[in-house]
Formats: structure tokens, sequence, C-alpha cells
């Protein structure tokens, strides 16, 4: 084979390269040239191209990203951002790492692989700080609900995140459900994984010790992915039918086994437990490409891999391929030569595949040879991290004026008792606010053992202690029309929901991760809002004193020049001290008194009544009051931990009519209820910094409330079998739970009804 | 009572099914797929998951694991066995239960917590129930659809082996709404739905599904 070598570059240096076609733009190729004083061989050019693409390099956001760096150091942040991901001191010597992350483009053009190897990559992420991951959630976007792609997309989603998520063994406990035109072309699969350790097992990805062996373990290398993060998520789709017909880039998404990765996960906490790692890095994004750079680049820089050891599916597979595939439920570790043996040994008892490639060396040079030839040289900080930054400029979108122009208050109004029953079944049946069984049944929550809260709740709750009943909450929160109505704002907007939605189930809110789905970093006005979200997100994280621990960037969300509603899905992790005093969100008790703790104003710009009724977009959003946030969540950790309520719900999207909705169909339990003011704006408002309880004694969580500064509301008392709103509507509850479960089934498909119309997915399914 | 939990590649309940035994008050003991070696258990347990990933067909290649192998011969002179979701898969497949698990008819995984009706209260799993008792446990399977040819589920129903049956709604079109079935002899029970899972209040729909594990436990006791 004709290969091309370190040694051919230096005497060829016109030949002609392919930069473009593997995304690099002509000043970035010149630079690469410029850092190596030739051209860069062929299997080098591969790597900076993955490595330089927007979705490793952030070479766009990083510098607005900074702006988490200059938060306040939070002293319950173990490890910041940089890592693999951020880790968090729970108490009790326990450890959390978390952290949400993007396969949207994947997902668009083969859904299950794509949404099921997005899973598997976060959970590599979370592994490699040394944790035992122990749960999963889910933030999904399709495009319309009735849209024929969207019945494509979703079902394909929905079963590679329960496919992935489900042979892992880890519970999915939340997400979101949500359907926009905007997401047509694009839909958004976010990730979230979260796992446990103590503090001192805490792992990190870097290479030292000259000597210590690389060893890459897992499944075998082979041609899927290549290309995935430079091709697919750093790029524009030319057409909605690039994704359903070509089959140019469906080589481009990777497939996964997660029955490989379940392996891998124990054979990885026994290799740590037994202490046998300096250094760990998984493969994801950009392959060996990625790993070996970054572990080099983190640690004392030197690194030789010889390529031939790599093993592989395709033995036709030439060295470039081999170091851009994207094959997944790969990891690669830094093991002292001493403990080779023992690695391997505990690697054959898990029957994963361990192969040395290769060692740390001194000097600061990644090389790789390919058949006893050189064909990488290269100092790999500049491959990993010290890539291109771009200052792009920025625009505010020039029609922002116009649709913020547009408010909603010009909106015609329900004004009987008729009109207003029925925009509230509308809001409730909406595939928003319909209930989600038809996608979280597919996915297993019990697993574990350990699940105390998970979706239809406000928050996901897990133990990690069974002695002492020490938990974790999480919730991911992310509207897009707030955000496309003012972005700053609407970034707060969505860490307060998140905020607000773990603090109702009685845990302390710790800290942040996100995932930022934007459209291109090209077009000055979706960077603005790109620039504007991430400030907001900041100066919304300072004001409640939370650290962000990392994140994930998605990039080129649109499909030819129409953008998505700028996205930023925000994950706030909670701790609680003893879960068995968790707070659910549905009423289980008559005879409660409802309460509605918060002020109600008239705020309906983004609402989900003016969208639903009216598929109106226009508007501010609701204010955000951080500072009430704040005060309402030390509120309902004291109501908790005190056992005064027996429930909490936030209040969001559907304001209050969608909360009292849900409390009252969890567990079938009606009410009776005067609606304070005037009907509509109680029940349609989104004001935030609003939550929903029930409580045996009114007076103790008045007197609670009253000293925390929040005002509070009486609204009624559970029972029955109706919603029973007082001059506005008697709602039986068979009636709301048929308009509330029947939409997603009836747009795809009862399972009973749809034998042989699930997309095949090669996984197993039990 | 040493009740073994085995731990195939892919098993993924195995934890669950040892707090459930340790919630009990039996001894949890771990049991390793590739080991000839049963520890002196006095029974097991069979957990859920995916062991070898389901390939080929669920839990056709940890039938032939060597401690599978082992627990089929002790089984057959009377050592308990419960096999759960998976663990049921294996003992179909290994041949100690009647019938197979296959494909759910409506093609997704579901999970839900699922009404049951036990059928026989004089298995070696379930004596701390009365028979016509509804229990509430979680079920979660994509494979989890019993089917056995007609004559088959006739002679089942005579001799009285169908152990739990699903009630208000068959969640994944078992014929006859078979939830779990035993052997001749009552000792070896099979079930798709997961008694480890209902174990705790906090984190279950119920605590049905202890009954599983004391019944074991008593059973042993007087044997």
């Amino acid at each position: 084979m004709n290969v091309d070598t370190v040694e051919r570059a230096a005497k060829t240096p016109d030949d002609e390269q392919p930069h473009r076609e593997l995304g690099l733009e002509d000043d970035e190729y010149a630079r690469i040239r410029d850092i190596l004083g030739r051209r860069p061989t062929t299997a080098e050019l591969a790597m900076y191209s993955v490595m330089w693409s927007e979705h490793c390099s952030y070479k766009s956001s990083k510098v607005h990203l900074r702006r988490f760096g200059d938060l306040p150091e939070s002293a319950s942040l173990l490890v910041g951002i940089g890592e693999n991901a951020g880790v968090v001191d729970v108490g009790d010597g326990y450890a959390v790492t978390f952290k949400v992350e993007s396969h949207n483009h994947p997902s668009y053009v083969e859904p299950y692989q794509g949404a099921a190897t997005g899973v598997g990559g976060i959970v590599r992420d979370i592994l490699t700080m040394g944790a035992r991951p122990v749960a999963v959630m889910d933030s999904l976007r399709f495009g319309p609900a009735d849209a024929p792609d969207t019945a494509r997309v979703l079902p394909g989603v929905v079963a590679g995140v329960g496919g992935y998520g489900n042979c892992l063994g880890l519970p999915n406990i939340g997400g979101e459900v949500l359907f926009d035109a905007c997401y047509a072309g694009n839909p958004l699969v976010n990730a979230l994984c979260v796992g446990v350790m103590k503090h001192e097992d805490v792992r990190l990805a870097k290479a030292e010790g000259v000597g210590n062996k690389v060893v890459l373990f897992g499944a075998r290398t082979g041609g899927d992915g290549i290309g995935g993060v430079s091709v697919l998520a750093s790029e524009t789709f030319d057409s909605a039918a690039d994704g359903q017909r070509g089959p140019a880039k469906r080589p481009s998404v990777q497939v996964g086994d997660p029955f490989t990765e379940k392996l891998l996960i124990e054979a990885c906490l026994e290799i740590f437990a037994q202490g046998l790692v300096t250094g760990i890095q998984d493969l994801g994004g950009a392959g060996l490409s990625c790993a070996t750079s970054e572990l080099a680049s983190a640690g004392t820089g030197g690194m030789h891999v010889d390529l031939d050891a790599v093993p592989l599916r395709d033995s036709t597979l030439t060295p470039a391929e081999i170091l851009m595939s994207e094959s997944q439920e790969r990891m690669c570790a830094i093991v002292e030569p001493d403990k080779v043996d023992a690695f391997l040994a505990v690697c054959h008892r898990w029957e994963v595949l361990a192969t040395v490639i290769g060692e740390v060396t001194d000097g600061d040079r990644l090389t790789v040879d390919w058949h006893g030839e050189r064909i990488v040289d290269v100092p790999p900080r500049t491959v990993a991290h010290e890539g291109p930054v771009y200052e792009r400029p920025t625009r505010r979108p020039a029609d922002l004026d116009d649709l913020q122009a547009d408010d909603p208050a010009a909106l015609p109004r329900p004004r009987t008792p008729e009109e207003l029953q029925a925009h509230w079944l509308a809001v409730l049946a909406s595939p928003d606010g319909a209930d989600k069984t038809w996608v979280t049944e597919q996915y297993d929550r019990y697993v574990r053992g350990n699940t105390v809260l998970a979706q239809p709740e406000d928050a996901g709750m897990v133990r990690i202690d069974e002695e002492s009943n020490r938990g974790i909450a999480l919730a991911l929160d992310g509207n897009g029309r707030y955000t496309r109505l003012d972005p700053y704002t609407g970034a707060q907007l969505n860490l307060a929901e998140a905020y607000r939605n773990v603090a109702v189930s009685g845990a302390r809110p710790l800290a942040v991760t996100n995932c930022l789905n934007f459209g291109s970093p090209e077009n000055p006005e979706v960077m603005w809002q790109f620039a504007e979200a991430v400030r907001g997100l900041a100066d919304g994280c300072r004001a409640l004193g939370l650290p962000v621990t990392g994140g994930n960037v998605s990039l080129y969300n649109q499909t030819g020049d129409v953008a998505i509603d700028p996205t930023p899905v925000i994950g706030v992790l909670g701790v609680h001290e003893d879960v068995r005093r968790r707070v659910p969100t549905g009423w289980r008790t008559a005879g409660e008194t409802v309460l509605l703790l918060g002020e109600t104003k008239p705020e309906f710009g983004g609402s989900a009544w003016a969208s639903v009724v009216h598929g109106h977009l226009g508007g501010r959003p609701p204010a955000v009051d951080l500072d009430a946030e704040r005060e309402l969540a030390e509120l309902l950790a004291a109501l908790g931990r005190e056992g005064l309520v027996g429930s909490a719900h936030d209040l969001a999207d559907g304001g209050l009519a969608q909360a009292l909705a849900e409390s009252a169909l969890r567990y079938g339990v009606g009410a009776r209820l005067n609606l304070p003011g005037e009907a509509f704006t109680a029940l349609f408002s989104e004001s935030t910094a609003r939550v929903v309880v029930t409580t045996s004694d009114p007076t103790a969580v008045r007197t609670t409330a009253q000293w925390a500064g929040v005002a509070v509301t009486e609204l009624g008392t559970t029972g029955g079998d109706a919603l029973v709103v007082e001059g506005v509507a008697e709602l039986p509850l068979a009636e709301l739970r048929a308009a509330w479960t029947a939409t997603l089934p009836a747009l795809f498909g009862t399972p009973e009804a749809t034998v042989g119309s699930v997309p095949a997915g090669t996984v197993p399914t039990s | 009572m040493r009740i073994g939990v085995t731990t195939f590649p892919g098993s993924l309940d195995d934890v669950d099914a040892v707090r459930a035994v340790r919630l009990a008050g039996g001894e949890p003991v771990a049991l390793w797929h590739g080991d000839h070696d049963l520890e002196d258990v006095d029974a097991v347990v069979l957990p859920g998951g995916f062991s070898y990933g389901d390939y080929l067909r669920a839990g056709a290649i940890a039938a032939r694991a060597p401690l599978v192998q082992d627990i089929v011969t002790r089984a057959r002179q009377g050592l308990p066995v419960l096999g759960i979701c998976n663990g049921f898969q294996v003992l179909c497949e290994a041949g100690l239960l009647p019938g197979a698990l296959t494909r759910n008819a409506h093609l997704h995984f579901r999970t839900r917590d699922q009404a049951l009706r036990i059928e026989r209260a004089d298995s070696a799993w379930t004596r701390d129930y009365e028979a016509g008792q509804r229990i509430v446990v979680p079920v979660k399977n994509g494979e989890g659809r019993y089917v056995a040819a007609p004559a088959d589920l006739d002679r089942i129903e005579a001799e009285g082996r169908v152990v739990v049956r699903y009630v208000e709604g068959n969640p994944n079109g078992s014929m006859r709404d078979i939830a779990g079935v035993t052997s001749a002899d009552g000792r070896v029970v099979g079930l798709m739905p997961h008694p480890e899972h209902a174990v705790e209040e906090l984190t279950g729909p119920s605590t049905d599904g202890l009954g599983f594990f004391t019944s074991v436990l008593e059973q042993v006791v007087s044997a």
C-alpha cells in the first residue's frame, strides 16, 4: 500500500490535499503547514480535521464559554470545566459527575443508532471520570408532531435511547419531549448521564510517566462514524432530503453495541478499584485521534502509537480511517508496565478485548507508525488544545424587534367558561402538554433499585447510599420559545425552571450542566443568540450561586438558511440528604389544602397557550426573578424537611392549568378550587417562581412561607374524581385523562396496533 | 439461608435481586457464570438483564454457560430456582420450564406497573401469597410474550403450572395472559415481571414482590 509518510510529506510539499472536503478552511490548513513546517501527511490531516472541527475544538464558542470559567469558585466543585465531565461534592465523601451531550445530527440521519450512541457516548464520559454511571435522562425535540418525518424520527430516537440505556442497565429518570416546526430538519437528542463515586476515586484524562503503556480496550475499530464530528456535527445539511435519501452521510453515523459497553463499564470499575490506571480517556467523537492527542496533551506531551496493533473489524481500513473512526465502546488507558498483566486479566474476565498499542514517551511529540513507517509526528497540544479560536461576528436578529413587539396581549382570549375549558383541554392535549407515557414506558426506570422519582415527576431522584438514604436529584429543561424571544432571559428562564424542578423534590440545587443547541455560528444573528444565552446563563448561575461543571455545544442545527430556535438545555443537579422525605408532584390524599406559592402576573409571551391556541410566538418571555427563585427553593427545602407538604409541582409551560391537571391525574385525585383574580390569567400565565403545593397543615405552610418572603394563595381542597374550578370548569378526571393520554398514541400508534411498524433496530430489545 | 444470585455478562438486575434476598432475610451469594461452583447455596435466583446482549435469542447463550449446566442438574434434584425476566428466558432455553418468550406483540420495550394474580400459592417461591391474590410489580421487557403450542398450553394449565397471570391488561401479548410458570415439582419458577423491583416503598410501586424471596426461605427451612 502506498502510505503517505512524514518523510514523503517533507519531500512532496506541493501535493494537493483535500482539506476542504474534510471540513478545514484554507487558513486552518495553512496553519497546520505552519505548525509542522511541511504539509501534513494524510493521517495528520485527518487528525487535525476532526480535532479542529467545531464539535471537538469549540472554536466558535470558546470565547463565550469562558464566562462559565469566570464564575466564583464553588466549594462543592471538585473538578471543573475541561475534563470529560465536572465533579461535584455531594457530601459524606460522595462525588457526583454529570453531563449532557447532544447527538442531534446523527439522530436525524439514522434515528435509532444516532440516539443510541448518544447515550453510549455520554455514559463513557461519566465512566471515564472514575464513576459508576447510575442514571440517564434525555431531552428531545422534534418537528411538528403530525409531520411525516417526525413519524420517522421520533419512534427511532425513542427506541434508540431505550434500547441502549435499557441494555446497559441504567434507569432513565426523566427528560423532555417537545415539538416545534423549527426542529423539523434538526431534531435535538440531548442525553444526560450521572455517575457516583467516592472523592478519592476521581480519574483524569492524562498520559504521564515515560514508559507507561497505552492500552486500547473495548470494541474493535471499524469503518463506522468516520468523520462524524466534522462531516455531520459541524456542517449544515443542504436539504431535508440529505438525511432521508442520500446514502452519503449514513456511514458517518456510528453503530452501537450496548452489550459491549456494559462489559466495558464493569471492567473499568474493576480496573479503577484495583488501581490499575494512571490516566483514562474514552473514544467518542474523533476516536483515536482525540483520545491519544488529548491524553498526551494533558500529560507530559510525548506518546508513541503503533497503529498496526489496533484490532480492526475491517482489515482494509487506511491508517487515516483508523485514526478518525468513531467506532463505539472503546476506551484508552495509560497503564504502568508492571500493572499491564493485571489490567489485561480484568479485561479478559469481562471478555473485553484489550491491546497495548503504544507508550508514553519523553519529549513533546505524538508519533504514530504504520507498517514500520512514521505517518504522524505532531505536537499533541496543537491537535487537542490549541486549535483555532474564532471571534465570530454577532448581530442582533433583524426580526427581533418586530417579534418582541408582537405582544400576545392582542390575542383573543377565552371569555366564557366553555371557552376557558376548551383552551385548557387544548393545552393539556397538545403534543407538548400531553402525557408522555408512550415514550417513557419504553425506558427502564427501575433497574438498580435506587430510583426514588422518575418521569413524569418534575425531577428524577436516585438514592446513592442505602444506609444513609442520601440521594441526588436532576432536572433538564430547555424552552426554545423563550430563548427565541430573548436569549439572555430565555437561558435564565430555563436555568430557573430546572432549578425549581430540583427544588420541588426537596433537594438542594448544587451545580449546572448545559447543552447549547444553536444554528450556524457563521450566521452573525445565531452567534448573537449564542453569546446572549451564554451571558444570561453565566449571570443566572452567579445569581443562584451555582457553578457550571461542563457542558456541550451543538452548532449548525439548521437546514439551509433556517436555524432552530436557540435551545440551551440546562441540567441542574441537587442533593437530598434523606430521599425518604422527597416530595412527589402528584396529589395522593383527599382533604389536603391546595396552595399556590409565588405571584402571578399577566405574562403570555412564548406561552404554551399562545402557541397551542393561536400558533403565536411573540412578545417578551416572562420576567425572570432569580432572588424569588432562591427564596422559593429555600422554602421548598424547609417544607420538605419538616414534612409539611404532600406534593409540590412546578408551574412552567401551560401555567397553572397544566400543573393542576398533571397533579390530579398522577394518582386520580381531583380537587375543588377557586381561582384568585381573573381566571384566564390565573390559568395560563407562565409567571416564574411559582409552585403548587398540597398540605394538611396550611397554617404551618403559610407561616413558613411568610418567613421566607413567598406569597401564598389558597386555591382549595383535594378530593373527588373531578377538577372543579368554581365558575370556570368542572372537568371529570376521566375526561381529562382521555384527552391527555390520547395524543401521542394517536400520532405514533398504540403499540398493539403497530405490529411491524417499529423501525428495525439491530440491537436487542428484551 | 444462602441464596445464589447469578451474574452473566450483561446481567443487570443482579444488584436488585441481591438486595431483595437481603431484605427478605436471606444471605445473598454471588455466582459467576463461568464457574462450576454453586457454593452450597440453598436456592438460586437468575435475575433480569440482557445476558450476552440477547444475541442469538434472549437467554439462549446463557443457558449453555457452565454455571447453568450445574443449576439444571441440581434443579432436577429439587434445588429451588427462580428466573426473573431474562432469567425466565434462560430457564426456558435450558429446558427447565416449558414454553418460550418471544418479541412482544407490539414490538416495543414496555415498562409498567403491572397487576398480577397469584395462581399457585404452593410453589417454592409463592408460599407467602394466597391463591387468587392480586399483586402489583413492575414488568419491563421487549421479549416477554409467553408462547407455547396449544396442546402444551392446555397441559400446563391442566397441571396447574401457571404460577402468575397478568390481570387488568396484558402488557406483551402473552398467551392466556401467562406471566410465569413452574416446573412439575413446583420448585423451579420463571416469570417475566420483576418482584425484585417491588421490595421497598421508596423505590417500587409496592412491596408486593418481597413474598417471592421470603417464600423460598421458609421452603428451604421446611425441606
